[in-house]
């Protein structure tokens, strides 16, 4: 009895070792999300800097825009945060996911570090993060003027990633509207 | 060239490291003697054929080698010398490399200083470290190469290095931690090889002990170092973020804390054996698996700036054979763990035990809170992300449950404790502590806010100050002079929980009493904060070596005294284009005036966030001085002695 507690450890880790197995083909970073070419999804939430207006996926419409899941309590947010301002700058359209988020303290955090959002859409309840399949923030989609996701980045968006994996096929996206 | 010679170096410290990993080991079956000596000259053989490879690569960094994949990534012709080696630990295959110098380094000091154990013990020991070794460089060279080639298409100039990582906390902050890490393979060798031999005796916990204090003095050093690098390098006043990373670091440290105390009993009184062998496992196992979650991208992270699955599945194997393997032998051979009946209630024994079950349970639920959401993926519960309040909310208690214990424990002796002995010293630390934690706050309220939290934050820390003075009285009276009677173990140990209680008061005061105020300032503009009076000046344009910056001038007066100047910066740096914010801080003990520079507004004005924080340099004070315990432990005069003894009676026989 007393030795086949010896086993006890051996098989949680086996188990656990089926996750950690499981969860690399599920890798977040690596794989393209199954919503790359698919329309982004429909939602009716309200925007962050006027509660009574209501927002809806037709407002992603007519352009290409980055739609960016952000929030306070978000660590890497702080970090990638310079770069979409940078990036708006630029006159790129970002829109803001603001996702399981205090709405005081996002309108705050906005003002302190500098507004890059042609708008904010609250998802208080995480439900269109959930349509997104987003695991965690900060993310960020690509979305063609018909509102159709060709691109999708886990983790911080900075100069690199934009360089390497973003810029060219923003540009191509332009193009193509035109 | 360079790089060529670096990386046949490395290829011939894996074929060392192979040697060392058979040699030694089939020698200690076919009893040749001769075979099991041959361990320590492989193990040097190894660290020099490493620190080649190691010195090449620093070498590549120092000359701009930028036809080196790796450094044309990571550095820079305008990156400040002290950077560009830096820069080498600074990813994913240079921070390998380093990991297997270091290794390395651990499995030569373990060659040289283990001369008077028995021969088959240390020639199994180094075998198992020779071992992890193949394992560390197979992966180097099969899936993370540093000495890549980007010919013929070299870059003229490299990307440099993450602005973040240009800093001196992050210099020394992974070789520390690095250090810690791997030397948990010491411990898990010297519990494998006792595994495979049968031999669980306190001789094997006496020997292990140094060892896995040192381990943990520099895993709590490396800890310490990056929270506080993040505290004042990432610009908001945060110093622990509950990241996947952090976590990483955390679950082995609490692992080799109940370690440390498990093998005190293992040594003293030959109890916990199977307990502490599966600490030793678990402690390198936990090191491992942080190593995997960083480097696999299987969680997301801020640390993981490269991550790659092809890794990930070389590093999965790896654990496999080596946790898996392991927890097999113990499976197979651990000692049977019986009922001793040696100890009672209110013994030393039980106190450790209950400090065990503390920390693993810590370890679990930070464990469970980090792969949650993995697991929650895999068996499609939907997408799940586990942020702080899970982690205090079960961290809080366990750490409050955890100090109550240390005090208690001081007072109890091996085997059984009279209650009525504790019981009459109980009170007086008791009183104070309840005295204070009710009084101090109000006090305080003066300055700051009344809180609560900051009421149990000073109870904790007046129990366990007191309980630590109270049993020093004990031994020594109030005569100072005799502490120098004191063995180091103990004053290791007084002193490491005094830092466990100072570190708990700057955790909980600076979180009570923390002043944040986010603001919008034009030139001329004052603002008060906890007293403060800040001013700020204005901005200027300043150039650094690699970045240009906008430095703003504020300054912090108190009862229009003079406290502080202080220029935070919001550098942009020229080859990445990053814009990193570079806090000014104004540092005392009792509290940090904390300024970031945020975004330029209209008119001139700025974002400003000014913080003050009370208490927050007792965070890093308190973990200094359980790593200065804990090393103060690791020297004590017994286990210098008993090497001198035996290598007497060798001489003798």
């Amino acid at each position: 009895m007393n030795r086949i507690a010896l086993f006890v450890p051996l098989v949680v880790f086996a188990i656990l070792s089926l996750f950690l197995l499981k969860g690399l083909d599920r890798d977040p970073t690596e794989l393209p999300s199954a919503l790359v070419g698919e329309p982004f999804p429909s939602f009716t939430l309200p925007s962050l800097a006027n509660d009574q207006e209501i927002l809806s996926e037709r407002d992603l419409d007519s352009q290409v825009v980055l739609v960016n899941v952000w929030a306070t309590w978000c660590f890497a947010c702080r970090i990638e945060h310079p770069m979409l301002n940078q990036l708006a700058a630029e006159g790129i359209a970002i829109i803001g996911l603001n996702y399981k988020d205090q709405d005081q303290q996002a309108i705050q955090w906005l003002k302190q570090k500098g507004n890059p959002y042609v708008f904010n859409i609250v998802d208080a309840q995480g439900s269109l993060g959930f349509d997104l399949g987003v695991t965690g923030a900060p993310e960020t989609y690509l979305v063609d003027a018909q509102g159709i996701i060709r691109y999708r980045r886990v983790g911080v968006v900075d100069q690199r990633v934009w360089d390497d994996e973003m810029s060219s096929l923003y540009q191509q996206l332009v193009g193509e509207m035109e | 060239m360079i790089a060529e010679l670096g990386h046949f170096a490395l290829i011939i410290a894996l074929g060392m490291a192979l040697l060392q990993s058979l040699v030694p080991m089939i020698g200690s079956f076919k009893g040749y003697s001769s075979w099991m000596r041959l361990g320590s000259s492989l193990s040097m053989g190894q660290l020099f054929f490493v620190a080649i490879s190691f010195g090449c690569l620093a070498i590549a960094f120092l000359n701009d080698d930028f036809s080196l994949k790796y450094v044309s990534q990571h550095s820079n012709t305008a990156l400040p010398d002290h950077y560009k080696i830096s820069a080498v630990w600074a990813a994913h295959e240079g921070s390998l490399l380093l990991w297997a110098l270091i290794l390395a380094g651990w499995t030569l000091a373990v060659a040289l200083f283990s001369r008077s154990l028995p021969l088959v013990l240390t020639a199994r020991i180094l075998s198992v470290l020779g071992a992890i070794s193949v394992g560390f460089a197979l992966f180097l060279l099969l899936t993370s190469n540093p000495f890549e080639r980007l010919l013929p298409m070299a870059p003229m100039e490299g990307a440099d290095l993450n602005p973040l990582l240009q800093d001196i906390g992050l210099i020394i902050h992974p070789p520390m931690l690095y250090m810690g890490y791997v030397g948990f393979a010491v411990p898990f060798a010297f519990a494998i090889a006792a595994l495979i031999g049968g031999q669980f005796d306190s001789a094997w916990a006496r020997w292990s002990r140094p060892w896995i204090n040192l381990a943990w003095v520099f895993l709590t050093i490396g800890i310490t170092l990056g929270s506080w690098w993040a505290y004042y390098e990432l610009g908001w006043g945060g110093w622990w973020f509950w990241d996947p990373v952090e976590n990483a670091s955390l679950m082995p440290w609490l692992v080799g804390t109940a370690l440390m105390h498990s093998v005190s009993a293992t040594e003293k009184r030959g109890v916990f054996r199977s307990w502490t062998l599966l600490l030793a496992i678990f402690a390198f196992s936990l090191s491992l698996l942080g190593t995997f979650l960083v480097r696999s991208g299987i969680l997301t992270s801020v640390h993981a700036f490269a991550s790659d699955p092809e890794r990930g599945v070389f590093m999965l194997m790896f654990l496999a054979i080596v946790i898996g393997g392991s927890l097999m032998l113990f499976a197979l051979r651990g000692p049977a763990m019986r009922k001793v009946a040696a100890y009672s209630g209110w013994s030393r024994e039980v106190m450790l035990l209950i400090n065990n079950v503390i920390l693993v349970s810590s370890m679990t639920m930070i464990l469970i809170g980090t792969l949650y959401p993995l697991v929650a993926d895999v068996l499609e519960l939907g997408k799940i992300s586990v942020g702080p309040p899970y982690f205090n909310f079960f961290f809080v208690p366990l750490t409050v449950g955890l100090v109550i214990a240390v005090g208690i424990a001081v007072f109890t002796q091996w085997k059984s404790t009279e209650s009525r002995l504790i019981l009459s010293k109980i009170p007086v630390p008791l009183l104070l502590a309840i005295i204070c934690g009710g009084v101090l706050p109000f006090y305080l309220a003066t300055e700051y806010s009344f809180s609560i939290t900051a009421g149990l934050t000073i109870f904790m820390t007046v129990w366990l100050i007191a309980t630590i003075a109270a049993d020093l009285i004990d031994k020594i009276g109030i005569d100072l002079k005799r502490v120098a009677k004191l063995s180091y173990s103990y004053l290791g140990m007084q002193l490491a929980h005094t830092g466990l209680a100072i570190c708990v008061l700057g955790v909980g005061l600076s979180s009570a009493y923390d002043q944040t105020r986010e603001l919008r300032m034009a030139p001329g503009d004052n603002a008060m904060i906890a007293g403060y009076e800040f001013n700020f000046s204005g901005v200027n344009p300043v150039d650094g070596p690699n970045f240009t910056a906008f430095q703003a001038q504020i300054a912090v007066t108190k009862n229009n005294q003079l406290v502080a100047n202080l220029f935070p910066e919001k550098r942009h740096y020229n080859a990445g284009g990053q814009v990193m914010t570079e806090a000014a801080i104004d540092p005392s003990l009792i509290r940090d005036i904390y300024v970031s520079l945020g975004e330029p507004l209209a008119n001139g004005a700025w974002a400003l966030s000014l913080q003050v924080k009370p208490f927050v340099r007792c965070i890093w004070l308190g973990a200094v001085m359980v790593a200065i315990g804990g090393l103060l432990a690791a020297t004590d005069r017994r286990y210098r002695r008993r090497k001198k003894i035996q290598a007497n009676n060798k001489v003798a026989l």
